[in-house]
């Protein structure tokens, strides 16, 4: 068998260890490589002052130093970190300017495809969300604002309230005679997440990202009043502190998880599905299964961590609700029970399954949503936009009288306090942010996170690279984050004459649609602009 | 058709001005008064909308709930009446009082009807009450039979409403000839569709009826909270959303009425978190479980029962609202003004703060805070 050298085994590394394992089939050096780079790597050479920090810089060893910087532009993914980091700002990595003959239906990225399908042999992978040019159904809705009728807020200058609940509510409350003429509340409610603003970070585990990257968005959801979560990969020792504000994630494949796991979090979110891979499983290389990874996992080290399609013990939603009510049962139930799934053809009737299995919070994640490692034909291919999604089971648990039992988390594809108040008008009571959380940290969305040498740090397990990132600047980078958008939605309430997040929550009235065809305004429930109240 | 115009839009937003007295011992007093105070308040509407309630005004038929019901066309009075005579025992049926004035063109039919549900018909729609049985009803009639539509419903009260000057209005149901221990009154300016009869203030369900300044601008969710509990938002207007609301806190979730006040305005969590343990409590269920009930925008508004009238600002207080005592009446206006003229010198005037109610109840005195919250709290909330 030939001896692979190790960039090239790098790069191959998700592809060939989770689904081409078969070694009797032609392997990328024996095949030519037909496909070109993406990129092309230039430096000013007068400027240059030879210092040799991008050749250090650069996680995907690109660059080499033979008495000046060269560059192997098929290893080049664009990252840019080179060029933030060049003191001299004299690099400029940019795409490759070589033209194809243009065809409608064989667009260069399904032709570099099949070079590469032909180079390898592999399901082709990918990371981050899906990049697919889809109609952005949020680019399409415009929100309302107050002009004579009713006026408009300051929000500098007048209350202005985010403060959200995550969990059941009851339908209604019960009141006691309490001392003297007051009166006390009767009704016991269930347990609630408060959350400071309606944003809480998307599940990314300790293993898929580095833990100075988990630690930063602890950190910044512990600031901010909001919360993070573990995703499936064990909550490590050094976040315990950020575990008050914690949402432990039990997935399919159960690592890292034990009742002290439940007990310790704010919430138990039972995953079922993610937007980026609906249907899918997740694996995590025995190469990145290292000491830290394997004792927070509670798995050998170097032992491949295989999350299977599907949890074994569901096969149903019957078999949901025994594990959401077990959960329940071994945390007391002092903790709301979240269940997340991907947004998916029929997705109304699933959340209202998971209502009544006993869920208290759905997190809905759309077909944007990222990923660390995702088969790029099932990230592009698979799954409903989250806008929909969000309106339809907010719809369908109104008409069941059951929206009160639990509460909606938008995620897949918020890019902008825009879309977290849009995601609001449809339906949610909050959003997750995963993929913004990393272009706060750095990130450039180069989507190689499936290889392990995000050069930024974030998506790694190398320690010369993990050590790029500073948790308390990252910390900063994301609260900033949170920070500003929640100053935008304040902005965008007080257009819409709105002081309390709440009145916004689910008023599709607010909302109005631009080039959308009207089939998908009517299953958004959404007016086209030009209609009035 | 009459509101052909309209049939594009779900509500229309207004601007307003609103007037409203009570006895506090039940003494009755005709509509003259109510009618000064409303005309004084003439360039806070346009034409295009009136209307009172009254209550105390049948004491004939006070078990029978009095329906008022505009009509289009002959076929809808045969449609409705069909639907009542299934449900109800009807004691009298006849037209609504009116006299010519200039200024109130095209009246529809005006029919009221005094009936009492058949205890079948009650058990038969499973209905818990007779007044969700009401409720269903009313709610059939204005969403189904078309050119019909229920303005009243409630007993022994009744509301009068059209499309014209408050005071034209006024004259035109001649409401000198009712006596009434309370009386809600409003001019209306709407901005956005052309008024139609139905469309007028006072908004009613039952007993209920609401007078309203403002616009909701978190009508969307109010409406959509409500379709949850079977109400059908039906008037093109978002003040009816008020009415229901009312109706589900109270009637249905049995909450005291200050305590519905403070779910439709609820004190900023800065109040409430500074709040003793089992008010904040309290506050942060009521936030939590009723935040799509919370009424959001301006507003001030009138609202009346069988046992009481009670005015309430939205919690930045964005709309006017005076009110003022005198002997046993309480007034509630938008101006000062418009007391004066129906009293013209109050024992006291005030103007209440943003989000806390004036509650008159019959029988006791006037509560101008809820007993949960203190008047200074509330100045925090909204300081």
């Amino acid at each position: 068998m030939p001896q692979l050298d190790l960039d090239t085994r790098d790069a191959l590394a998700g592809a060939e260890a989770e689904f081409a394992p078969d070694h009797t089939r032609p392997r990328a050096d024996v095949v030519p490589l037909y496909s070109p780079p993406e990129f092309v790597w230039r430096n000013d050479t007068e400027r240059c002052r030879r210092c040799k920090r991008c050749v250090m810089q650069c996680g995907w060893r690109a660059l080499s130093w033979q008495d000046r910087v060269g560059a192997d532009h098929n290893k080049c993914v664009g990252c840019h970190r080179c060029e933030a980091m060049c003191p001299e700002k004299c690099i400029v990595v940019a795409p490759n300017p070589q033209h194809y003959k243009p065809h409608a239906l064989w667009s260069v990225t399904h032709r570099k495809n099949v070079w590469k399908q032909g180079d390898t042999g592999g399901v082709l992978l990918t990371g981050m969300g899906n990049d697919a040019p889809y109609q952005v159904i949020f680019d399409h809705l415009v929100l309302d604002a107050c002009q004579v009728t009713n006026p408009s807020i300051d929000p500098l200058r007048e209350p202005m309230e985010l403060r959200t609940f995550l969990g059941r509510k009851p339908e209604r409350v019960e009141l006691d005679a309490g001392p003297g003429s007051a009166l006390a509340l009767k009704t016991r409610l269930d347990p609630n997440l408060e959350i400071a603003t309606p944003i809480v970070f998307a599940p990314m585990s300790y293993g898929s990202i580095s833990l100075p990257a988990q630690k930063a968005i602890a950190m910044a959801a512990a600031e901010c009043g909001i919360l993070w979560n573990t995703g499936e990969g064990g909550l490590h020792e050094d976040l315990r502190p950020y575990a008050h504000c914690a949402v432990v994630q039990c997935a399919s494949g159960r690592f890292g998880v034990h009742a002290g796991y439940f007990n310790a979090g704010a919430a138990v979110e039972i995953k079922i599905g993610q937007g980026a891979k609906p249907g899918i499983g997740g694996h995590l290389p025995g190469e990145k299964v290292s000491l830290e990874v394997s004792q927070t996992r509670m798995i050998p080290v170097g032992s491949d961590a295989l999350s299977p399609a599907p949890q074994h013990d569901i096969y149903s939603i019957e078999d949901l609700r025994q594990l959401i009510y077990a959960i329940k049962e071994a945390t007391d139930y002092a903790k709301p029970v979240c269940v997340k799934i991907a947004a998916v053809h029929n997705v109304a009737a699933i959340a209202s399954g998971i209502v009544r299995a006993g869920a208290d919070i759905i997190y809905l994640d759309g077909f944007r949503g990222g990923t660390g490692a995702a088969p790029t034909v099932i990230r592009d291919h698979l799954g409903i936009p989250v806008e929909i999604a969000v309106a339809v089971v907010d719809e369908r648990l109104r008409q069941e009288g059951i929206r009160n039992q639990a509460s909606l988390i938008a995620a897949g594809g918020i890019r902008s306090s825009a879309d977290m108040a849009k995601a609001i008008a449809l339906g949610a009571d909050a959003v997750a942010i995963g993929t913004a959380a990393l272009l706060a940290l750095g990130c450039t969305l180069c989507q190689k996170c499936y290889t392990g040498r995000c050069s930024w740090g974030i998506c790694t397990q190398d320690p010369e690279l993990t050590r790029r990132i500073d948790p308390l600047v990252g910390a900063r980078r994301i609260a900033n984050l949170v920070r500003a958008w929640s100053a935008e939605l304040e902005e965008i309430l007080g257009a819409l004459g709105l002081n309390a997040v709440e009145s916004l929550r689910g008023s599709k009235e607010r909302l109005r649609g631009l080039d959308v065809d009207p089939s998908t305004l009517d299953v958004l429930g959404v007016k086209p602009a030009g209609v009035g109240a | 058709m009459h509101h052909h115009t309209a049939d594009l839009y779900t509500r229309n937003i207004s601007g307003c001005g609103l007037s409203g007295m009570m006895s506090l011992t039940g003494e009755r007093v005709d509509g003259r008064g109510i009618r000064d105070s409303i005309a004084l308040l003439h360039d806070r509407s346009n034409g295009l909308g009136g209307g009172f309630a009254a209550y105390g005004i049948y004491p004939d038929f006070p078990r029978h709930f009095a329906f008022h019901i505009m009509y289009y066309s002959a076929d809808a009075k045969d449609a409705a009446e069909k639907a009542l005579d299934t449900g109800f025992d009807c004691a009298r049926d006849e037209r609504i009082p009116t006299r010519l004035v200039e200024g109130v063109a095209d009246p529809p039919l005006l029919w009221r009807y005094f009936a009492t549900p058949k205890p079948e018909a009650v058990a038969q729609s499973q209905s818990a009450s007779d007044e969700d049985f009401v409720l269903r009803e009313v709610m059939r009639i204005n969403a189904e039979v078309s050119d019909a539509y229920v303005f009243s419903s409630g007993q022994n009260m009744g509301a009068f409403k059209g499309v014209g000057y408050a005071e034209d209005i006024a004259d035109f149901y001649r409401l000198e000839d009712y006596q009434a221990y309370i009386w809600i009154a409003h001019g209306r300016f709407p901005t956005n569709t052309p008024g139609w009869w139905a469309g007028a203030h006072p908004f009613t369900l039952l007993d209920w009826a609401v007078v309203h300044n403002g616009e909701i601008s978190s009508y969307g969710i109010n409406k959509r909270y409500l379709e949850m509990f079977g109400y059908r938002c039906t008037m093109r207007t978002d003040t009816e959303v008020m009415a229901y609301l009312l109706d589900l806190l109270v009637r249905r979730h049995g909450l005291p009425i200050e305590v519905a006040c403070k779910v439709i305005a609820p004190p900023f969590w800065k109040a409430v978190d500074r709040m003793e343990p089992e008010q904040r409590d309290l506050y942060r269920a009521l936030r939590q479980v009723y935040a799509s009930a919370l009424v959001n925008g301006p507003f001030a508004i009138i609202f009346a029962h069988r046992d009481g009238m009670v005015g309430v600002n939205d919690r930045i207080k964005l709309r006017p609202m005076v009110a003022a005592r005198k002997d046993d009446f309480l007034y509630i206006s938008s101006e000062e003004a418009a007391i004066r003229a129906m009293c013209a010198n109050p024992d006291t005037v005030w103007s209440p703060r943003a989000g806390e109610p004036v509650i008159g109840c019959r029988g006791q005195d006037v509560s101008t805070s809820a007993p949960l919250v203190s008047s200074t709290e509330v100045a925090h909330a909204t300081a």
